[in-house]
């Protein structure tokens, strides 16, 4: 076999001009082969033996790529591409699997999602059957974004989440001296900002009952509120893990071992459907409020975890020299060993971050409807039946963009604070 | 005379003590959720998650069905407004935790009354507003017109932890039919995995059947089977422990149909007031001190009547002229060939 | 600051030192205490008594998928139990394996000189890492397997294999004198182990190398066959037959049935522990000094051998904590079978039984155990594995 394609002798830098028209001839032989193939249907080597035309195209790239195999060749690119892809037969397989793949799969996706897709019409009459149908996404985008909130009061939502943002983005650019003004107004007195203007019910807005929120911004109100409270609650937890007291240290074992130790359902039912039972009678907490607890509660024990690897990481130098200087337990911790543990956790914290925001479409099962949650109420509604797909599509977008954005985020934030060090 | 002064001061605050916990106590007696439903100045209730005649809320998210009117009966008798009530969503999950939790006051969701329920989970069933029975529906395709052509091999979808779950599995038993259990928690999968082919029969009570069928992308593709395989009482349930709310909520229901069964309706009750039968004058509030006996004041029943009807009013309203069960089977009164017979209001 | 308080207690050293556990310790006890009256109470009034005597219960209920326990509805809630565990550790057991093959190919590709190669390894792991795996698993179960064709027309592999939208016909494989097999595979391993244990001390000793591996591959393929010929085992097949119900129903009987739930559930956990796993493998290799590589070429190993004698142990040090942890997460993520009709423990025994029952602490408390004790286990097993291959300090 090989002293047949070594007719025209092996590819050597010498015979460049020989070798290179031939291979890239062949190689795109196979290509056009495949295009054909799978977009239109016309099969060019029909001539050929049935089991052979499957492997046509394998056999012209494959022939292609050797002779465009050749080593040093003093052309830049086709040293970088044979370096890369072509390095010895084994990859060159891969790669051709992999482009024929490709070339087979994206062009049917790419129809699919955007060239026979619907997007102009107000029925689902307007769909057609062959793309997908995002007139559906687009009548129920507010639904999807808000979730029940009635029309009229959505700017609150809009309100409390555009001053979040405009308070985070500010922390960045702000001097010092105000930095820790804006930290505790953050994390103090913006919650309750945040919490009457959605709720209502002071101040003359009208009351929103907890079972119409929903949509992104819920995913988005639980993430910030549960944030906002595991964070001092991990603290706590991881400096109780490392104190010598028995009692504290046991205590704090066994709280954050057992929230890492059940799976996020089964807290949820909890909070749902046990807890209740705790309280007095009479007394009635809104589920949604039991939710978030119980998901603060959780997180909170894997954000201890990832303090108290920081507080590993610190020297021990540190602890002796602040004790040196007479300093208690609070002040010694507050001014001196969380400010510098803190900043080496800060991409486990933006994990943890990021793991609660995609851990958030579980509240779906206990009755809460987020963004995933709505989408299944859309999708049943008698007149809009069999989107399911285009609905988790879009979902699945939209979580990718901002998961992906924020573990983004983390890796250069992990970049900057390495070399701090 | 200073020690007069004050023996008669402390006699008139005992005396008015006493009168302050004397009217407290006939507004209210010792119901808690009565106090709470007043102070709060709506109607908890908990309903399903959309079945159409039942408990379905529209566009604009204004609720209706034969459930949704116990509960408006409720407020219109306690608040003198039937509007005053919010609607709480709730799967068959959550259902009874929700009401044993104090999320909700009532729970009127169309809920089979059984022993087990009844004594077992700290629940009480106040009443019973639709007769039903369980049933099965297939496609008009498949063949199968009786429950007696179902083969070993099928396989069944059904809604968790309901009477259907259990009931399903007690036929099949009997009858030495194998079968395969699908069991999802909301009511529109089930529709959308017996739609989609995942299984080839969906049992649930037969009204539930003829209100889902709606949701169907083909609803005239299927049919539901003549056989109903077990008893299906489905009524409002309140919390074991507040005896005069139990009361309120079960002569709330029992209003309505008597009402129907003396010729009472929306539109005549203010005339009634007139009329010669002295038991028509009772339940108008005319005559007698029903009222007084649950903590309400007399025109409670008369509201309940004007504001949301007779029984009949609200079964022609939600189930008969929307098409899902154009007759009344079983949910006759018991004068007309029905089984509804209520203990009387007096 | 007051003085009071805190001059008091500089008298007393011992109190002071001592007092902040009480007051933990007070908290505490105060929080269960008020818990577990108000609980108690509650359960009065509603009437309701609190105790696991609902265990022994009927369940009358039945379960889809019983591949191993024996149940159907007499039996008591108990049983339904046992049936949920061993679902649960089923659908863990099928996505850690298929996890792990995943993660270790995508995981090396990522390393890969084919720039190709290692940028769809990346792709991959950037996009099923960054969506919900909730979402993961309701595109699968609602989106992908919902489009597959009714019995009739099912996917045919081959006469052997059927899938259709109510799941993966496979043929069942009966056994007679099954229990003869198993242990000759028992025997096998414990016949393999010996071989290597031998072949390595007579390597240390004179340097004879014996082909162990060779010699194993032998013992475990001939004895089992061995079986057959005299110790009266035979194997036979159930094939899965298409049986008509009625005009459009048809159904695949005999064989076993693989539901479609968990194929989703399996699918969606493979393929979103295999990204983190994928991670983990990476971090392993590259963590193995460039140095080791270059010093084992250097006395003459062949790629392979550099790869599996010195590559290998060193990596695994490193792969393996992380990637059990994955293990345990796949397992409790597991538990979103709730949320489609897969019979897993949280869906039968905190779904069905509880709302049959309506004992929401006792169950949530058993179920909230039981995961627990599995965590408990492998964080054991992974403390123990840390301590034997820790490298010891000079």
């Amino acid at each position: 076999m090989i002293k047949i394609i070594n007719l025209l002798g092996t590819p050597s830098r010498e015979k460049f001009s020989l070798f290179v028209p031939i291979g890239i001839f062949l190689f795109s032989l196979g290509l056009i082969d495949v295009t054909l193939n799978s977009l239109f249907d016309v099969n060019i080597t029909s001539f050929f033996p049935r089991g052979l035309n499957y492997f046509t195209p394998l056999i012209f790239g494959f022939l292609g790529l050797y002779y465009l195999r050749i080593e040093f060749s003093g052309n830049k690119m086709l040293d970088k591409l044979n370096i890369n892809i072509n390095s010895n037969w084994f990859n060159s397989i891969l790669t051709l699997l992999i482009i024929f793949v490709l070339i087979q799969n994206i062009p049917p996706l790419l129809n699919w999602l955007i060239i026979d897709a619907n997007f102009v019409g107000t029925t689902k009459k307007d769909c057609s059957d062959s793309g997908a149908c995002w007139i559906f996404i687009k009548i129920w985008f507010p639904r999807l974004m808000y979730g029940l909130y009635p029309n009229a009061e959505l700017w609150r939502i809009n309100t409390s989440f555009i001053m979040l943002i405009t308070l985070v983005v500010a922390l960045f650019y702000i001097p010092i001296k105000l930095k820790k003004y804006l930290i505790i107004f953050l994390i103090f007195v913006f919650p309750f900002i945040m919490f009457n203007l959605i709720h209502g019910g002071n101040f003359g807005l009208v009351w929103v009952e907890t079972t119409a929120w929903g949509g992104l911004s819920l995913t988005f109100i639980i993430s910030v509120f549960a944030l906002i409270l595991c964070f001092p609650i991990g603290m706590f937890l991881a400096l109780g893990r490392r104190s010598s007291a028995p009692v504290t240290r046991y205590a704090s074992i066994g709280f954050i071992e057992f929230w890492r130790g059940v799976p996020l359902i089964t807290v949820l039912f909890m909070a749902s459907v046990m807890f209740p039972m705790f309280l007095p009678d009479g007394v009635y907490m809104d589920k949604l409020f039991r939710v978030i607890i119980a998901i603060t509660l959780f997180e909170a024990a894997y954000m201890a975890e990832v303090i108290r690897g920081g507080l590993q990481a610190l020297p021990r130098g540190q602890y002796d020299a602040a004790k040196s200087l007479g300093m208690g337990y609070w002040r010694l911790h507050l001014l001196v060993i969380l400010p510098q543990a803190l900043k080496l956790v800060i991409p486990g914290i933006a994990n943890t971050f990021l793991a609660l925001v995609k851990d958030t479409p579980l509240i779906l099962v206990v009755g809460l409807l987020e963004l995933v949650g709505m989408i299944d109420m859309a999708k049943t509604n008698p007149d809009w039946l069999g989107f399911a797909t285009e609905g988790y599509v879009f979902a699945g977008i939209l979580f990718w963009i901002i998961c992906f954005n924020m573990s983004r985020y983390s890796q250069r934030l992990e970049e900057k604070y390495k070399t701090d060090r | 005379m200073l020690k007069y002064i004050k023996q008669l001061t402390s006699l008139v605050a005992v005396i008015a003590v006493l009168f302050a916990f004397t009217t407290e106590s006939m507004a209210a007696k010792k119901s808690k959720t009565l106090k709470n439903t007043i102070k709060k100045g709506f109607v908890r209730c908990g309903v399903s998650q959309g079945l159409p005649g039942f408990s379905n809320a529209d566009a604009s998210g204004n609720w209706t069905g034969v459930d949704v009117d116990v509960c408006r009966a409720v407020a219109a008798a306690v608040l003198g407004d039937a509007s005053k009530v919010k609607f709480t969503p709730l799967s068959a999950k959550e259902r009874f935790t929700a009401l044993i939790a104090g999320e909700i006051d009532i729970l009127s969701r169309n809920t089979t009354w059984t022993l087990s329920r009844d004594a077992d989970i700290g629940l009480t069933f106040v009443g019973v507003n639709f007769y039903d029975g369980q049933g099965f529906m297939v496609r008009k395709s498949s063949g199968i017109t009786s429950t007696s052509d179902f083969k070993s091999g099928l396989s069944a979808c059904v809604n968790i932890g309901t009477t259907t779950e259990l009931n399903m599995r007690d036929f099949f038993t009997a009858n030495g039919i194998t079968y395969e259990p699908v069991v999802f928690e909301k009511a529109d999968e089930v529709v959308a995995a017996y739609d989609s082919g995942r299984c080839d029969t969906y049992t649930t009570d037969k009204s539930g059947l003829a209100a889902q069928r709606t949701k169907l992308s083909n609803p005239d593709d299927h049919i539901v089977l003549p056989e109903t395989i077990s008893k299906e009482p489905l009524g409002p349930v309140v919390r074991q422990g507040d005896a005069v709310w139990e009361d309120i909520v079960r002569w709330s229901l029992n209003i309505m149909i008597e009402a129907e069964e003396y010729g009472i309706n929306s539109s005549n009750a203010d005339a009634m007031k007139t009329s010669e039968n002295p038991q028509i004058k009772r339940l108008v509030g005319a005559e007698g001190e029903l009222g007084a006996a649950l903590g309400l004041d007399n025109d409670w029943s008369l509201r309940i009547i004007k504001q949301v009807g007779n029984y009949g009013e609200s079964y022609k309203r939600n189930i008969s002229d929307t098409g899902i069960l154009p007759d009344r089977g079983p949910n006759e009164l018991w004068t007309k060939g029905g089984i509804l017979y209520v203990p009387p209001a007096r | 600051m007051n003085l009071g308080i805190t001059t008091f207690l500089d008298k007393r050293p011992k109190i002071k030192k001592y007092f902040p556990q009480i007051i933990t310790l007070l908290f505490i006890i105060f929080i269960f205490g008020y818990f577990t009256y108000n609980a108690r109470v509650n359960m009065d009034t509603r009437g309701i008594d609190f105790g696991l005597r609902f265990l022994g219960e009927e369940a009358s209920f039945d379960i889809s998928f019983t591949p191993f326990v024996e149940y159907d509805g007499t039996k008591p809630y108990a049983k339904a139990y046992l049936v949920g565990l061993v679902n649960t550790l089923i659908v863990a057991a099928i996505g850690i394996f298929f996890a792990t093959i995943l993660g270790v190919i995508i995981g090396i590709s990522r390393l890969s000189s084919n720039y190709l190669i290692s940028k769809i390894s990346e792709w991959y792991i950037e996009i099923f890492r960054n969506i919900p795996l909730l979402l993961q698993l309701f595109f699968w179960y609602f989106a992908a397997l919902r489009a597959l064709p009714l019995p009739k027309e099912a996917i045919n592999f081959f006469d052997i294999a059927y899938l259709s939208i109510k799941g993966l016909y496979v043929p069942r494989f009966v056994w007679t004198n099954g229990s003869v097999f198993l242990f000759s595979i028992v025997a096998a391993i414990v016949a393999i182990f010996f071989v290597f244990k031998y072949t390595r001390i007579q390597q240390e000793k004179s340097g004879r190398r014996i082909p162990a591996f060779l010699i194993s591959l032998g013992i475990i393929i001939v004895l089992p066959l061995l079986t057959f010929l005299i110790g009266g085992v035979s194997l036979t097949f159930e094939h899965p037959e298409l049986k008509q119900l009625s005009k459009t129903i048809y159904n695949y009987i005999g064989g076993v049935a693989i539901i479609p739930e968990l194929m989703a559930l399996a699918a969606a956990l493979s393929l979103y522990t295999a990204t983190f796993i994928a991670e983990c493998v990476r971090a392993g290799i590259m963590g193995v000094t460039k140095g080791q590589k270059e010093a084992a070429a250097s006395i003459g190993l062949t790629p392979g051998q550099i790869l599996r004698l010195v590559v290998m142990p060193q990596a695994l040090r490193i792969i393996i904590p992380p990637t059990t942890n994955q293990y345990l997460n796949l397992t409790k993520n597991s538990s979103l079978a709730a949320a489609i009709a897969y019979p897993d423990l949280v869906l039968v025994f905190a779904g069905t039984a509880m709302m049959q029952t309506g004992r929401a602490i006792e169950i949530i408390s058993i179920t909230m155990l039981t995961y627990l004790s599995i965590s408990i286990a492998i964080s054991i097993l992974m403390n123990w594995y840390n301590k034997k291959i820790a490298i010891k300090e000079k």
